[in-house]
């Protein structure tokens, strides 16, 4: 039973080796907690910071194919003739979003570095008031990064009263540094009811707003 | 925090008397207010035990509705619960707190030190769990019933379309993660500061070497999952976008944040079992450990890898190919620190002497069925061939054969192993190879068909299911009845050992093993260790 040949440990029986003299280290276990602690802080802030971080990686790599909510400023390019690019548009509305939303221009063909113009249709079919924000999404997401919109209704939010229908515009051209191997994409808006969330201020600017 | 070794009762300290000082205190306060870490390694155990009887009950009822095709025992809405409590009661209620209890136990007697650093977080953090799984469950009872999201708790399921019990969800999540880095702080203080003198780092058993790994592992993501709960509750309740499109967040955030916890998470569940089994595997092929420096740093490169590694979850959110390709190349050089290790483990028995106690099957099926597991996830790893894969029952079988045959059969197996030295009496044997043996068949009964039914396309988190499946699901669900059933066993064989039925142990128990636990008396007295044990 004690044969300990192959013990990693080769140690002296403590029974037959008192070893009165305390040999551990003095010890600061309250230096270990507290580095320890700081890791602990450290890495809650980090899940925050993934926050911010994520919106800066996607907006330089474009991967979650959102495009900018800025808009953008057309500058007279060469127009690439000697690509076409197909661009489709879905459109949805979140689910307990009322409105009829629908593309008036399914597909448009264009070249790189040309402007154009699509507008989307929208009706509250509801008894009540209803601001909306429009989310695009870009598929595949890289693309996100090359296409330019110089107006666009998902910039603000959209107010709409009851039973009042409206055509929302959106302009954009494609940037002709558009990799090579990207022919086709499909930019989706969904919209949402923000009503709840919406400003106060909005509200009113609805209610007393002459708009269509 | 004193822990400076009283040296006026140093010298009689290990002769089988050493509570002369220290009355173990009676009756139900001893538990409530023990600070000794044999103690709280026991309550750990019994209440992992307890969460894996609770947890295994909602299995069953999930397993009964997949019994047949059709609705008949539950509504679609309590199967949502059943599954997601299922597996937060597994993840955190039974697995980690049964590795935090052989934690106790075991660190403070393998290195030679007289307890744990900081014995009255270690209370702490053993009793505000309790409470955490009572507020979860509790949420089962509250007005539209509990979490129904699944574990990985995405939003908007979570944030948009969660019920009222969501709350209290994330409470007892924070407090779990409270618990687990109290823990996880305790065991990285105890093995830094504590050890004996000439315990060097590469002389620790490697138990204690996956353990520390695993401790930073949870002090790293822990609050990253407190973040993203919090995320979730304010997404919530106060108005927050951080993952609702139309208020600038993103869902896929989400997924991102919550993997970035997951991945590691999983390690921190499979870590401590290489352990255990790198401890057992030596003890009964009587050889010492194959690779013993390889086996740390494939532990470690295992737990670096596991944070570049957390996008292999999403490969279906539309992913550039470039990520897909970065991820599913880093999650298969995970591969390589894990294949050393198993290799390692083949190695040690390799011309050992084997003998095939209880805890060496429990050790050897762990090896071959992980191995199983290991190699479905390889397949899921692959981009193109995961997206028939994702969210299918094959996804299911994977992680049911690295977590139950896996971590919990490492748990089973490390019982056996030391319960010897916590009672001082041998478990009833016959009883435990009916256990193993009713355990492996069921398990396998109740896993294997799953990665076909998988394939075949069946979702996962569903009541229902297409026809075809309906000859599989039975087989599964009675396999899984087995298993269930087969833990009563278990349950029986614990209650026994902890009544001191059975015959004496010797201090060694095993007659292959070593290291410092295995050379104070059996049962390990209340106090261990007073004075350091010098290692040459």
């Amino acid at each position: 039973m004690s044969d300990d040949k192959q013990a990693p440990l080769n140690r002296q029986s403590a029974t037959s080796a008192p070893d009165d003299g305390v040999v551990q280290a003095p010890q600061n276990h309250g230096k270990t907690v507290a580095k320890l602690l700081m890791v602990v802080l450290g890495m809650f802030g980090f899940g925050f910071a993934l926050v911010p971080l994520y919106d800066v990686f996607c907006d330089i790599t474009g991967i979650n194919g959102k495009p900018s909510d800025q808009a953008a400023v057309y500058e007279s390019i060469d127009i690439d003739t000697s690509r076409v690019i197909t661009v489709d548009f879905i459109t949805r509305t979140n689910s307990g979003m009322p409105w009829e939303f629908t593309a008036q221009t399914k597909r448009v063909e264009i070249h790189p570095g040309e402007m154009s113009e699509v507008a989307f249709f929208v009706r509250n079919p509801t008894k009540r008031d209803i601001i909306a924000q429009a989310i695009p999404s870009i598929s595949p997401g890289m693309a996100a990064l090359y296409i330019n919109k110089t107006e666009c209704f998902c910039f603000k939010h959209q107010p709409l009263k009851a039973g009042d229908e409206a055509l929302m515009p959106m302009n954009f051209y494609i940037d002709p540094q558009l990799p090579e191997d990207i022919t086709f994409f499909t930019l989706q808006y969904t919209l949402y009811d923000i009503t709840e969330n919406a400003d106060e201020a909005e509200v009113v600017a609805m209610n007393s707003s002459l708009r269509r | 925090m004193s822990t400076v070794t009283d040296t006026a009762h140093g010298a009689d300290s290990h002769d089988g008397h050493d509570d002369h000082h220290h009355h173990i205190p009676k009756g139900l306060m001893r538990w409530v207010l023990t600070t000794n870490h044999k103690d709280i390694g026991t309550l750990y155990l019994w209440f992992a035990f307890i969460m894996f009887l609770v947890g295994g009950a909602m299995a069953m009822v999930i397993r009964a509705e997949l019994f047949q095709p059709g609705l008949q025992i539950v509504e679609p809405n309590f199967f949502n619960q059943m599954t997601t409590v299922h597996g937060l009661i597994m993840v955190f209620g039974a697995v980690m707190p049964a590795f935090t209890g052989l934690a106790n136990w075991l660190i403070p007697m393998m290195i030679g030190a007289p307890d744990m650093a900081l014995p009255r977080m270690n209370n702490w953090s053993f009793w505000i769990l309790p409470f955490a799984f009572a507020i979860l469950l509790g949420s089962l009872f509250v007005e539209g019933g509990g979490p129904a999201f699944g574990w990985t708790f995405y939003a908007p399921l979570s944030t948009t379309y969660s019920g009222d019990s969501t709350a209290l969800f994330v409470f007892s999540v924070h407090i779990m993660g409270i618990s687990s880095i109290m823990g996880a702080i305790n065991v990285v203080v105890t093995i830094f500061n504590m050890r004996a003198p000439g315990m060097t780092y590469m002389k620790m058993p490697l138990f204690v070497w996956t353990w520390l790994i695993t401790a930073f592992l949870l002090i790293a993501v822990m609050p990253v999952l407190a973040g993203v709960v919090t995320m979730v509750l304010t997404d919530k309740y106060f108005g927050t976008s951080f993952f609702d499109a139309a208020g600038g967040g993103d869902p896929v955030l989400f997924q991102h944040i919550f993997w970035f916890f997951g991945h590691p998470e999983v390690y921190i569940m499979i870590l401590p079992a290489f352990g255990i089994i790198s401890e057992i595997v030596p003890t009964f092929s009587r050889k010492r450990l194959f690779g013993y420096a390889s086996m740390v740093y494939a532990t470690a490169s295992i737990a670096l890898l596991s944070f570049i590694v957390w996008a292999h979850h999403m490969f279906t959110t539309g992913m550039p190919v470039v990520a897909e390709m970065f991820f599913m190349i880093a999650t298969m050089i995970i591969a390589v620190p894990t294949g050393v290790k198993v290799f390692n483990w083949v190695a040690t028995m390799w011309r050992g002497s084997i003998s095939f106690e209880v805890p060496m099957l429990f050790a050897i099926a762990f090896i071959v069925l992980f191995t199983i597991g290991g190699l479905s996830g390889l397949m899921l790893a692959i981009v193109p061939v995961d997206f028939q894969y994702h969210d299918t029952y094959f996804v299911v079988a994977h992680f049911h054969y690295v977590l139950v045959t896996g971590a919990i059969f490492s748990i089973m197996a490390a019982v056996y192993f030391w319960l010897p030295k916590w009672t001082g009496r041998m478990f009833d044997i016959p009883l435990a190879k009916a256990h193993f043996w009713c355990s492996l068949v069921s398990v396998n009964l109740l896993f294997f068909p799953m990665h076909f039914v998988g394939l075949a396309g069946m979702p996962r988190r569903i009541p229902d299911y297409a026809l075809q499946f309906a000859d599989f699901n039975k087989w599964i669900s009675i396999g899984g009845f087995a298993f269930g059933l087969s833990q009563l066993i278990f349950l029986v064989l614990v209650i026994k050992a902890c009544r001191k039925q059975g015959d004496k142990v010797s201090s060694q128990v095993w007659d292959g093993a070593n290291g410092l636990e295995w050379e104070i008396p059996s049962p390990a007295p209340y106090h261990t260790f007073e004075t350091p044990p010098v290692i040459k």
